[in-house]
């Protein structure tokens, strides 16, 4: 290989910025864009967190936390949630290899984990509240169930979005347009990971503290 | 149980003459427009060209008319106000009772702010952006429509307010625990949140996709700092849209989870905690300001180099001011109430951090002013705008720091002072930097100018009638006057309200000026025909035809530097210029029209006052209705129409005076 030349053509390259290199491509747009949902959607979160920590003491005489949270219950739940970030990483790479079996494979193992986080987390919002700790309770309360009640529509979300996503797969295989949706469905599944990662630490962990 | 939820025949204020004759004008005028488009056949041709279009600009232009016709609205509320407190002194009442002044000034707030200042600005942005920064759509455009039809249904709710049910009795703030359902027990609040919830939701869409656009798809060779600064201002302040918004729907939410579920987030009792909606509401809303004024600051700087014939003075400075400016806004919600009763600490640190934000405002100031000096400065209807702007946002903004002293502040909160110095600052900024803007791309918008002597008679009324009308408020409120008094008995403030309401008048006139001047304008039209580049422009929107083909440009523009349009008209008098290839054009794609974001917006009235009045049937309905259009929208097979090469050929050919230089 003459260097000579291979290096005046990087040159050539380093003269212009990337910035001004004219409108992306539509796969880049999208996912972009996609991401500054994301971003905004974190950005309400914290806003529900915040409301969280100004009342997290606020519990009118009612149940505390390290009365209330098990365990045992959340820790299943985030291993379902987490669990099923990694096989949504394998349907994405079963997309990439082009692979429809190992994409519906992948995709019912995902839904079938979100869904089952989503069951027990409803199991614990019932058992709460039949124990008197509804969000009517205290300002605690409310603000624990809004900021868990909002992953879990979140999550919700998602359970409804997928199935879609694999009928778009059945009837338009690996389209571009599916492709780019697909990128975005993987992107808000993880991104539901690491708000519930928050969610795991800042309720569940500290709020067992004695 | 009741089908129709909490609506009865009774919410319609049958008894209130005042509130009747309006509903009744409003009604009529609406079923007068419409039976006049069904009459002359338009249907077809708006159903086809704007309501389903997904082009940026005729978006932009829907926007800008909806404010305009809520500025109407806002402003007639406005006049009630000030007619109401010229009246009520000492033992007289006036003639709106405390109930209806307390909705009127709530509107007035309500609607000037999300709907009119918002879409305005929106409006503009939509038009605008995409053309500077020479490319031809934005990142989204069904998304953009779908923003549009929510923004609508806000609007819509609001105003069906006027005639079923009430509005909001509770200020545009809209406070707990005033606002809880114990103290509000009316849907007034409810038309409020909701109204606000489903047009927040589009203006975060508005957003997302405004930053995606500008930092992801600009015409090749426009690096960062050679895009206009209308387009800075552009992105900074949707950003703020993006990091703030959120904020907003997350804190209604949490009021209508108190109002409908019973939840104590902040209520009085039950431990819920009212002062954190406070604070909540206004981590949204001083970013919301700047969200505002930003992109105004924006038009200024175009509007200013443009008449001076000169680059802006200080481009890079300019840029840096406003990103400062959009980052500090965050830093800076707590002076909306020192008198919270935190610590001389926090309240000291929040005064100084309001203040700081006066320097990269002054910078810019001083940039417009330099770039004015040593220029050939024409005075057109714009620059009239931008000068008054000046002299204007200045003095409130000197106000604004003054109530920036905390101890300063426990006098002046609450008091007609405040109200004094936002509107000098929002009047002084953002309306007459809409204003401005509005003058300055009408041409490019429709083809034609707007008359330039009742642009000036308008903006001569509406400077002088700003002074009148609110200079007396900063009197009234170092005399004690609070806000949003239905009545008051203390005589010797009437004189001054009586001049603020001759100011509200000298407005009136103004707007009046501006309705006539845009039907003498439009009847006008073939006299004031523009060809692309009226002003003798320096951004790219200028370079293509005035109104711009679906398209924008044939040829994505190649950007050579700061002032892309001033660079080819320079290189072209040299002779240096590329002569454009009249029959190379490749066929372009462009989006395809579609009706997802009016049958959205038609699903979330429905939704909106299916919740506002306790119909749940009603609320499934709707909700489901906009899930079931998302799904056609997802499933559609094409979402793309080629243009081809004879029709973009053919254009060009007829418009060949007016594109090539």
């Amino acid at each position: 290989m003459n260097i000579a030349v291979a290096f005046d053509e990087v040159e050539q390259e380093a003269l212009s910025p990337a910035s001004e290199a004219g409108p992306a491509p539509k796969r880049v747009v999208a996912a972009y864009g996609f991401w500054i949902f994301i971003l905004s959607d974190i950005v309400m979160f914290s806003a529900l967190f915040a409301a969280y920590a100004v009342l997290v003491h606020a519990t009118a005489g009612g149940p505390t936390g390290a009365q209330l949270f098990n365990q045992v219950n959340v820790a299943i739940e985030t291993a379902c949630l987490l669990a099923s970030s990694y096989t949504c990483s394998l349907m994405s790479l079963a997309i990439n290899s082009r692979s429809r079996a190992g994409t519906y494979f992948f995709a019912l193992v995902t839904f079938v984990l979100g869904a089952a986080f989503l069951a027990l987390e409803l199991r614990e919002f019932v058992d709460m509240i039949a124990r008197g700790a509804a969000p009517q309770r205290s300002a605690f309360l409310s603000a624990f169930f809004t900021l868990v009640g909002c992953h879990g529509l979140h999550v919700s979300a998602g359970l409804i979005w997928l199935p879609v996503m694999m009928l778009q797969v059945a009837v338009w295989g690996f389209r571009a347009s599916v492709e780019r949706r697909l990128l975005c469905f993987a992107l808000f599944w993880h991104a539901l990971d690491i708000i519930w990662v928050w969610l795991f630490t800042v309720v569940y962990l500290m709020g067992v503290r004695p | 149980m009741n089908l129709l939820g909490k609506l009865t025949w009774s919410a319609i204020p049958f008894d209130q003459p005042i509130v009747m004759a309006a509903t009744g004008g409003m009604v009529g005028a609406v079923v007068l427009i419409l039976g006049w488009i069904t009459l002359k056949g338009h249907w077809p041709y708006l159903w086809r060209e704007w309501i389903t279009s997904v082009d940026h600009k005729r978006i932009g232009v829907m926007y800008c008319v909806l404010a305009l016709i809520m500025l109407l609205r806002g402003f007639a509320d406005a006049i009630m106000m000030r007619s109401q407190q010229a009246m009520a002194a000492g033992g007289a009442q006036g003639y709106l009772p405390p109930e209806h002044f307390d909705q009127v000034f709530s509107a007035h707030g309500t609607i000037m702010i999300f709907f009119m200042a918002m879409p305005f600005v929106i409006g503009m942005m939509n038009f605008v952006v995409p053309l500077q920064l020479g490319v031809r759509d934005m990142a989204f455009p069904t998304l953009n429509s779908v923003a549009l039809g929510l923004t609508a249904s806000g609007i819509l709710l609001t105003n069906v307010s006027l005639a079923v049910g009430e509005f909001a009795k509770t200020g545009w703030v809209a406070y707990p625990p005033l606002s809880e359902l114990q103290y509000s027990p009316g849907v007034g609040v409810d038309y409020y949140l909701w109204a606000l919830q489903i047009s927040g939701i589009g203006t975060l869409l508005t957003g997302i996709n405004f930053v995606t656009t500008i930092l992801k798809t600009r015409a090749p060779g426009m690096g960062y700092m050679r895009m206009p600064v209308f387009c800075w201002t552009a992105l900074a302040s949707n950003l703020l849209m993006v990091a703030a918004f959120p904020v907003l729907t997350a804190t209604f939410a949490m009021l209508l989870l108190d109002r409908y579920l019973g939840f104590h987030f902040f209520s009085t009792d039950a431990q819920g905690n009212p002062m954190m909606y406070v604070n909540l509401f206004w981590v949204w809303g001083h970013p919301e300001v700047y969200i505002l004024i930003l992109p105004a600051f924006g038009i200024f700087s175009e509007v200013i180099a443009t008449f001076s014939g000169k680059p802006l003075f200080g481009y890079r400075s300019m840029v840096a001011a406003t990103m400062v400016i959009c980052v500090l806004s965050f830093l800076v919600w707590l002076h909306h109430f020192f008198t919270m009763g935190a610590s001389a600490d926090v309240n000291g640190f929040f005064g100084v951090m309001t203040m700081i934000i006066a320097v990269p405002t002054g910078v810019k100031v001083f940039n417009w002013l330099f770039t004015m000096y040593g220029g050939r400065v024409r005075f057109t209807v714009p620059v009239l705008w931008s000068i008054g702007f000046m002299v204007t946002f200045v003095i409130g903004g000197m106000t604004g720091v003054l109530t920036a002293v905390p101890p300063a502040d426990f006098q002046l909160h609450n008091s007609v002072f405040l109200v004094a110095h936002f509107h000098n600052v929002i009047i002084g900024g953002v309306v007459f930097g809409l204003m401005a803007g509005f003058n300055y791309w009408f041409p490019k918008a429709l083809g034609f100018r707007l008359d330039e002597r009742w642009g000036k008679a308008a903006f001569w009324c509406w400077l002088i009638g700003f002074y009148v009308a609110f200079m007396p408020l900063y009197v009234l409120g170092l005399m004690g006057m609070t806000r949003r008094l239905q009545h008051y008995d203390v005589l010797s403030w009437r004189p001054w309200l009586l001049v603020a309401a001759a100011g509200a008048g000298i407005i009136l006139v103004g707007i009046v000026c501006q309705v006539v001047q845009l039907v003498v304008s439009i009847r006008a039209r073939e006299k004031l025909h523009v060809a692309a580049d009226p002003w003798n422009g320096r951004t790219l929107e200028w370079s293509t035809a005035s109104p711009p083909p679906a398209w924008n440009y044939a040829i994505l523009p190649q950007v050579a530097g700061r002032d892309a349009f001033w660079i080819r008209k320079k290189l072209a008098h040299a002779g240096q210029g590329q002569q454009p290839q009249l029959s190379k054009y490749q066929p372009i794609e462009m989006p395809r029209s579609s009706a997802t974001g009016f049958v959205t917006a038609f699903f979330a009235v429905v939704t909106g006052f299916a919740l506002i009045w306790h119909i749940w049937w009603m609320a499934a309905f709707g909700i489901l209705g906009a899930f079931g259009t998302l799904l056609v929208f997802a499933f559609r097979e094409k979402e793309e129409i080629e243009i081809p090469a004879e029709r973009i050929s053919e254009f060009n050919h007829a418009h060949q005076a007016e594109v090539v230089l």
